[in-house]
């Protein structure tokens, strides 16, 4: 078989930093290909050049037997290559199928710019029912789900007549059960002899569905093995240069006997049922469960966010009910919420005036009055250094400029400011890449150890067996199970996580 | 949208410019012409100024001086006035004029945190009701005949300079010093962050809405002396002005960005121009035309330095 997509010594810098230095390998034709690689070593400049986004310095690149050197993306299209990318361009406003027709649709007449409506929907309907999407065409997108919504995106690759898909990230915002339906779509396409290049920080998923995986690391390819050699700790130790041990920090502190936080009965009508647990001082108590089923939005509820229509949430034996955020931020609470650049950080703002936001009131008597700078540069020198930050970055410099890894850390570090006893971790580790992660882990046993609670909401079942001291597991708006540590595993907890769900 | 200090460069650099050509630009009595009328507006710019860093913006701000300055009128004037040749009739005027501010501020304040209005059609809401009923209760005639003891604001050009000054001075401080203005930036960076970190946001907000018609009251009290009448039309052709001058001063219509000192020095280097081309024989709606443009160019300056830095990281 012809190899389909060839990277010849692509070389390219930016400002006189190398970025991608003689990458080479090469994608067979219908087979998949994972790459992965910590942040900031190329992937992401790579897809650029291979999309026509970037111009290469050095090196050629050639698919299926012919030179490919694209101007632009356009040329990307027209040569079969298509990108489902991490934020997803799809258009909520439009329906399904005027979005999979964007880019030409198709005219009623030679002569006559006029939109053929039903052979849009006609086509659309077929590939709708490739990616097995139960969908009408002129569903809005904004209507579906994110799963739903990748689905859309790999139907628009197909209606462009794509032969090389690449997916970056394609899982980070899925249910479990949605990247089951991902995966089985996946298979389809390379039945059909499409190739794909799957990026992800996701080994496990990495492993599973690629034929070969490339590493990159500081630009330049570390290493191209088949899947079916390599485990998640190789590759791991590959990315990161070194030997990692473990995943997972040795734990160096245990839950004591205290309850700090009490949730009693806590019920919302459609969001949350009679959510009940106890939270201890030193505990890591995690939460799993899918999408949907309810954790954020208990995390904004428990934290004053969202109205709670019934039942009691008590920190340190005293009742929160009816105080607003900011109160319960006195008393104690943190949240990291789900998505940093969402409601996490003010990403335009320096990364002083975010570590500071948080705790600032501690240290002015009232908002008119004068903030003492100085303490607060000691404060900021301080929390720094707690979290490990990158002593590269200034604080004056925007929390945008970080990597995502850093940009958690400050995250984290706004609150660590405040000394809370119980922090809300809404999934910490998203879009964070391994070692980033393992310091984040570090980070959220050292609060245990020094006697705080922390709630950890992931849907990464591995992670909290991992870290947690027990895991509860909603669903449906419930906590369905709670699982000691003696009888941790990964499918009693997929399997109270779906239940009624499974066979979908 | 410009660095403050770019903008500064720009003014010396327009100054110089124009002297030679504009005659009597350069002249003493012109820069005082020019100070005595920029006061007023960079005092409603700098109001204007916080609410935009919050994100919002306030479209009836020279409504309320047209009211503020009405109702001043209607108290102080000898030949009209309700408290006419009575001792108090100065403060309690001034009193007034800034209450007025400061209660249609609360009205915006209310209207976009508790009726959760959007910014832009509360203001412009009340910018309508304010002007009509500042003509309404006039019927339209300027109200003469102030006392000299609140004429004294506008004539000593350094009493001015002094309210105006410190007026900006305490919004700089405010803004740059406290854990208001943090929380003013915060919020104009990212409300739902600011609010997840315990950010009172509705407070500050309405808080700023309240300061911004202070400001607005208090600019009415200058404009008011310099002019020495309570005119129901006073600043109606100023409102792009003010919008124009906080944006010249490099102040981001999407919030979070923004100084007192960049709009000082937008607000001086509309002054200048139109001031300039004045004495150059302009007639207004050219001027108008040609300020336009300063603007545009601007935006068109600043749009293009950010891709710049934007290549560069």
């Amino acid at each position: 078989m012809t190899p389909a997509l060839r990277f010849r010594g692509i070389t390219k810098s930016f400002f006189g930093v190398k970025v991608l230095q003689e990458v080479s390998f090469v994608v067979p034709g219908g087979q998949t290909v994972g790459i992965v690689g910590e942040n900031g070593a190329g992937k992401s400049t790579l897809m650029n050049i291979l999309g026509g986004n970037l111009q290469p310095d050095d090196g050629e690149m050639e698919f299926d037997g012919q030179r490919y050197a694209p101007a632009s993306p356009g040329d990307a299209r027209r040569a079969g290559i298509a990108f489902v990318h991490q934020e997803l361009n799809l258009f909520g406003n439009l329906a399904i199928a005027e979005n999979l027709f964007l880019g030409g649709f198709p005219w009623r007449a030679r002569w006559l710019p006029w939109i053929h409506r039903r052979r849009i929907h006609e086509r659309a309907r077929q590939w709708l029912a490739e990616v097995n999407l139960p969908h009408a065409p002129d569903t809005l997108v904004e209507r579906l789900s994110a799963g739903e919504r990748q689905l859309v995106e790999i139907a628009k690759a197909l209606a462009g007549d794509a032969r090389l898909i690449i997916l970056d990230e394609p899982t980070t915002s899925l249910t479990a059960v949605e990247a089951e339906r991902l995966f089985a779509i996946l298979g389809r396409l390379r039945q059909r002899g499409i190739s794909l290049i799957y990026i992800s920080h996701s080994l496990g998923d990495v492993l599973r569905l690629c034929d070969q995986v490339v590493v990159l690391r500081d630009g330049a390819v570390v290493a191209q093995a088949p899947a079916r050699e390599l485990t998640v700790e190789r590759i791991v130790a590959w990315m990161v240069g070194r030997e990692i041990s473990q995943l997972f920090p040795p734990r160096t502190g245990q839950p004591t006997d205290r309850v700090l936080l009490d949730v009693a009965g806590v019920t919302q009508p459609g969001v949350v049922k009679r959510v009940s647990f106890q939270l201890r001082a030193g505990e890591i108590l995690g939460l799993s469960g899918l999408m949907g089923a309810g954790r954020s939005e208990l995390a904004r509820i428990l934290f004053g966010l969202d109205p709670c229509a019934a039942g009691d949430v008590r920190l340190g034996g005293e009742s929160l009910r009816g105080q607003p955020p900011r109160e319960r931020i006195r008393r104690g609470l943190a949240l990291v919420t789900e998505d940093r650049r969402w409601d996490g950080l003010c990403a335009e703002a320096t990364i002083g005036d975010n570590l500071t936001l948080v705790a600032l009131p501690n240290l002015t008597r009232s908002p008119l009055a004068w903030v003492d700078r100085a303490a607060a540069g000691q404060a900021v020198q301080r929390i720094r250094e707690a979290v490990r930050l990158t002593p590269a970055a200034r604080d004056e410099q925007p929390v945008k400029t970080l990597s995502g890894g850093n940009q958690q850390k400050v995250v984290l570090a706004k609150w660590l400011l405040n000394e809370p006893q119980v922090f809300i971790l809404d999934e910490p580790t998203r879009g964070i890449d391994v070692g980033a992660r393992y310091e984040i882990y570090r980070l959220i046993q050292e609060l245990a150890a020094r006697g705080a609670g922390v709630l950890m909401i992931s849907s990464e079942i591995e992670e909290l067996i991992g870290l947690c001291d027990r895991i509860l597991v909603m669903r449906r708006g419930e906590i369905r199970d709670c699982i000691e540590p003696a009888a941790f595993d990964r499918e009693r907890i997929l399997r109270a996580a779906l239940h009624e769900e499974v066979g979908v | 949208m410009l660095s403050e200090y770019l903008v500064a460069w720009l003014c010396l650099a327009y100054f110089v410019a124009l002297a030679p050509f504009a005659p009597g630009f350069a002249s003493l009595d012109n820069l005082r012409t020019i100070l005595a009328y920029l006061l007023p507006i960079l005092v409603v710019s700098v109001g204007l100024t916080l609410v935009l860093i919050l994100g919002g913006i306030d479209l009836s701000v020279t409504s309320m001086i047209a009211l503020a300055s009405v109702v001043g009128g209607k108290i102080m004037s000898g030949e009209e006035g309700w408290l006419a040749g009575h001792a108090l009739a100065v403060p309690v005027g001034i009193v007034a004029m800034l209450g007025t501010g400061v209660l249609l501020g609360a009205v915006n304040g209310l209207a976009v945190t508790v009726g959760r209005i959007p910014a832009f059609i509360a203001t412009l809401t009340t910018m309508m009701f304010v002007s009509g009923l500042a003509i309404w209760v006039t019927l339209s005639r300027k109200i003469g005949g102030l006392p000299d003891g609140f004429l004294v604001l506008g004539q000593r050009l350094w009493v001015a300079v002094g309210i105006a000054g410190g007026a900006a001075w305490v919004a700089h401080a405010g803004l740059s010093r406290t854990l208001y203005g943090k929380w003013l930036y915060a919020i104009g960076h990212n409300v739902r962050a600011a609010r997840v970190s315990g950010v009172p946001v509705g407070w500050v907000t309405f808080g700023t809405y309240v300061v911004s018609g202070g400001f607005a009251g208090l600019a009415a009290i200058l404009f008011t002396a310099v002019l020495e009448t309570g005119n129901p039309e006073m600043a109606r052709d100023n409102l792009l002005d003010v919008v124009g001058a906080v944006v010249i001063g490099g102040t981001s219509l999407y919030g979070g960005k923004g100084t007192i000192v960049g709009t000082v020095f937008g607000v001086l280097f509309l002054a200048l121009v139109d001031n300039s081309l004045n004495l150059l024989g302009l007639s207004f709606y050219s001027i108008m035309m040609v300020k336009g443009g300063v603007i545009l160019a601007a935006a068109l300056v600043d749009t293009t330095r950010n891709r710049w830095r934007g290549g560069a990281r």
